[in-house]
């Protein structure tokens, strides 16, 4: 069974979001889905300043098998990206909550994080994909 | 729900992720593909590969059967167990497979073809007996395990039945031994040294849990991919297909062209090609920046697009990103790989990328 920590939010596309508190996010992609994915060797992370919509293809991870688009879960501004990843991107299958995040944003609105799944919810999501 | 192999519940108790391969449910990987791509270079590992097909072929017309269908030539077969790597062509030179040929005694041959392609094959066979003395015989009662590394021998070798072990040792690179229904050889898709044993499915279930027990690591379908893309080997459907032909390939090597008179089925769409030249060359990709190479992305030298990657993934050995591609005449040297719209630095290289463990370019 996956790891869904409580305290983060999540996407229909599997990536995680948590709220910073000072009107920044963290956004990664779920346990599930770097199980699913594989051993990770390749992550492109998106340009510093760029804005992004909700739901637009921002990175990209490559597992051993497969390329994978990544998309911004949020309406926001890229404030940050995990450069560490480049040389490792293996972080992201050995702590995909943690030190396997893969760019902050500065959102413009924090109430869209309501919108999105919350642990329980992606859970469920994860039961019925299965 | 695909076909199971004999060692199907095996795979499901180490845990194995299963997915469908050519009507199969096979293991992916039993955790972390990369570690069993470096058990292979490093040590060894064990593949379940059942799901090839395992084909024997007997009767007075055997030889003049495969002489007549295969792009090589099975009368270099003299000595009993030699192996023979050959493509199988349409008429018009495609390749409707490609195939590991075992002499096993006069009129008596062994052969193993890729599952995908199984039922096409033995059709396409089938067609060719008109009017010959030869039986085709599928060994579906089989079960096939590749073990496979510096050490896969060594360590195998004892867990055989003992008339075979001794002889084991004494095996040279593409020879088989057998004895009963087991059937082992030096044999491999994976650039290492290693053994490709055929044996009753029952008693490879015992086999796979001895060689388990021996510390021999499970690789599953990932593996084999990277593995033998590192080695600079084909994969049937992806670097060649009927569409092309060995010439175009990287398989002008496996093509028998002498005696001249041997007649083959392709090898007049052969020669005429041979003779027409321009032909398209088969190389090696090294990409030079961060990234992937991967199927169909396009290759470039300046801004004309010259050919496109067959097979790309990351070569775990090398930590760099390796593809096969078919290319324009004469591209050499620099080029980029487009990959999501933006070129790459690439690098045209010659197979293999690894073989026994080292790295056989300049990275």
């Amino acid at each position: 069974m996956s790891n869904v920590p409580d305290d983060l939010r999540y996407a229909k596309s599997h990536e995680w979001v948590r709220d910073n508190g000072d009107g920044t996010v963290t956004v990664g992609i779920t346990d599930h889905a770097q199980e699913a994915l594989g051993d990770l060797v390749y992550v492109e992370v998106p340009q510093i300043g760029k804005r992004l919509d909700a739901g637009e293809a921002c990175a990209v991870v490559e597992s051993v098998k497969a390329a994978s688009d990544i998309y911004s879960p949020v309406d926001g501004e890229v404030v940050e990206t995990n450069e560490t990843l480049g040389d490792a991107p293996e972080t992201v299958n050995e702590d995909a909550y943690g030190e396997g995040w893969i760019f902050k944003l500065r959102t413009n609105d924090e109430q869209e994080l309501d919108g999105l799944l919350d642990a329980d919810g992606y859970a469920r999501l994860l039961e019925d994909e299965d | 729900m695909g076909l199971k192999t004999a060692l199907f519940e095996e795979h499901k108790a180490l845990g194995a992720r299963i997915v469908p391969f050519a009507g199969w449910d096979l293991p992916l990987h039993y955790g972390s593909q990369l570690a069993e791509h470096h058990a292979v270079r490093r040590d060894s590992g064990a593949f379940d590969v059942s799901h090839m097909r395992i084909l024997d072929i007997a009767g007075n017309g055997a030889l003049g059967f495969l002489r007549r269908l295969l792009a090589n030539d099975p009368a270099k077969l003299r000595i009993a167990g030699k192996a023979l790597y050959s493509c199988m062509l349409s008429e018009h030179g495609g390749v409707i497979d490609d195939l590991v040929l075992y002499y096993r005694g006069p009129e008596r041959f062994r052969t193993v073809v890729n599952a995908a392609t199984a039922g096409k094959d033995l059709a396409w066979m089938h067609s060719h007996t008109t009017g010959m003395s030869v039986a085709l015989h599928p060994r579906t009662d089989l079960c096939m395990i590749a073990v496979q590394g510096p050490n896969a021998r060594e360590k195998a070798a004892p867990l055989l039945p003992p008339q075979l072990a001794e002889r084991v040792h004494a095996l040279q690179p593409f020879f088989a031994a057998e004895e009963g229904e087991w059937f082992v050889s030096r044999t491999g898709y994976t650039g290492e040294d290693g053994l490709e044993i055929m044996c009753p499915a029952n008693e490879g279930r015992t086999l796979w849990g001895n060689l388990m027990d021996a510390g021999i690591t499970p690789c599953g379908l990932g593996a084999r991919d990277t593995l033998r893309l590192e080695a600079g080997m084909n994969l049937y459907g992806q670097d060649m297909d009927e569409g092309v032909t060995p010439l175009e390939s990287g398989l002008g090597w496996t093509v028998a062209w002498e005696p001249s008179h041997r007649s083959f089925v392709g090898r007049d769409a052969l020669e005429a090609q041979r003779a027409a030249g321009s032909l398209r060359q088969f190389v090696g990709l090294l990409l030079t920046a961060p990234g992937v190479l991967r199927r169909h992305q396009r290759v470039l030298k300046g801004v004309a697009v010259v050919g496109e990657v067959t097979s790309g993934g990351f070569a775990p050995t090398l930590e760099r990103s390796i593809g096969l591609a078919r290319l324009a005449p004469g591209a050499e040297g620099e080029c980029t790989v487009e990959i999501r719209g933006k070129p790459v630095p690439a690098r045209i290289v010659s197979p293999p990328f690894v073989r026994n463990g080292e790295a056989r370019i300049t990275l």
